[in-house]
């Protein structure tokens, strides 16, 4: 993380899914594409994108509220498609 | 930048007339109290409004002439108590009470209370049909916000228990740049104006600022500074954060349009990508962590959020009004500088 709050204490990397939008990281995490390239982000926490329909892919744009997408914060339980 | 320090700016009624005469003597001198604040419409009114700003910003900032305490002196919070209330009663009427079945999840209540938003299409307009005229005083009117933001939300701290108090300082510790006052967001807000033409400073447009502007930053400071109101203050923050991201995409585009580059959209594009995250957590962890912790706060919240969006519309509407009419929607217009 580019935040200069160097720690020999990695702090664990929690994934949370927020109701009807994004998924939160938080940790000392790398976000990086299929090449091991790190994508630049200059916060501790970040939004990943789960409606796909973001302009800023992988990050959350907030999109997610002009389609009216819904989904819990729990497990969703397994539906007979 | 340099410690903020703003002049006085010119009286606009009886009002802000007997503060500022009373702020350029010794404190504690005399003010007296005013006879009845009538005013047909508090929000908008430039007398109230200014008089209230002022007596609010001996909290943020020095003021060239008039001395710092002031800030405490006991005439001038009764006369200030005198201007909030019609204020606050006026803000009161356009606020439905909280239904019950809203306070079981005050998360989804605000989810639902921003998407049900029907104030005008201020940042739809910016983007697609926007002039570089409005644009501009667009930017000076949130200017008043802006060059303070977070700051009002700060108040929240010392008064919220730890769970909402981490989620707050996890917002706030963005906002503020991550330890990095480069990266503060009313520093990046500064350099757009910059790069706009734009006088920077912090309270340079206030003579341009209409009452209805001032409102908007009245109505937060008023919620930061009363510990009873901890939850209007977390619910405008919430429903702020909650209408961000996509109206500061609108405009970065807006700008875009008209030509300016990255130095100007900067502020913007970064508050897509912030807010993205900041509303989450100020919807679920901060206003959702605060109601689970203290109910007896839970319909203030939503009241907090409503309030920011009436009083918001308000302004929006005032702004499209102006242009409808072919008018500035500034007290002046504002000439840019060429940068």
């Amino acid at each position: 993380m580019g935040d200069g709050m160097g720690s020999s204490h990695p702090i664990p990397v929690t994934i949370t899914p927020y109701p009807d939008g994004p998924y939160l990281v938080r940790g000392d995490f790398a976000l990086t594409d299929l090449d091991g390239e790190e994508l630049a982000t200059e916060r501790r926490t970040v939004a990943l994108c789960r409606c796909g329909k973001s302009r800023i892919r992988p990050l959350c744009d907030g999109t997610h509220k002009l389609i009216g997408f819904k989904a819990a914060s729990g497990a969703e339980p397994w539906q007979r498609g | 930048m340099a410690a903020r320090l703003i002049e006085l700016p010119a009286p606009r009624g009886p009002l802000s007339e007997r503060l500022f005469e009373a702020l350029e003597g010794p404190a504690p001198g005399t003010l007296p109290d005013p006879e009845a604040v009538d005013s047909v419409d508090p929000i908008a009114d430039d007398d109230l409004q200014l008089a209230l700003y002022v007596a609010y910003e001996l909290h943020y900032t020095a003021i060239r002439g008039v001395d710092e305490s002031w800030e405490w002196a006991p005439s001038l919070l009764s006369f200030r108590a005198a201007l909030e209330r019609p204020f606050e009663e006026a803000v009161a009427a356009l606020v439905p009470p909280a239904e019950a079945a809203e306070l079981e999840s005050v998360g989804a209540a605000l989810q639902r209370i921003v998407a049900g938003d029907t104030g005008p299409p201020l940042s739809r307009y910016i983007e697609t049909q926007g002039t570089r005229e409005q644009m501009l005083e667009h930017v000076v009117h949130r200017s008043a916000y802006q060059l303070k933001e977070a700051d009002p939300h700060s108040w929240a701290i010392p008064r919220l228990s730890p769970r909402p108090k981490a989620a707050l300082l996890e917002v706030q510790f963005d906002e503020y740049g991550g330890g990095r006052s480069e990266r503060m967001h009313s520093v990046l807000f500064a350099e757009t104006m910059e790069a706009l033409g734009l006088e920077p400073g912090y309270g340079a447009y206030l003579d341009r600022w209409p009452g209805v502007t001032l409102a908007g930053v009245n109505l937060v400071t008023g919620f930061g500074l009363q510990r009873r109101r901890r939850g209007a203050l977390v619910g405008h923050l919430a429903a702020f954060e909650m209408t961000s991201s996509i109206p500061n995409r609108r405009y970065g585009n807006a700008l875009r349009r008209l030509g300016y580059g990255e130095e100007a959209t900067h502020f913007y594009d970064e508050h897509v990508e912030a807010d993205a995250v900041h509303e989450n957590i100020a919807a679920w962890d901060l206003a959702g962590g605060l109601a689970a912790e203290e109910p007896e706060v839970a319909a203030d919240i939503l009241f907090g959020a409503r309030a920011l969006l009436q009083v918001e519309a308000r302004w929006a509407a005032h702004l499209m009004d102006a242009w409808g009419r072919g008018e500035t929607s500034l007290r002046a217009p504002v000439v840019p500088v060429p940068a």
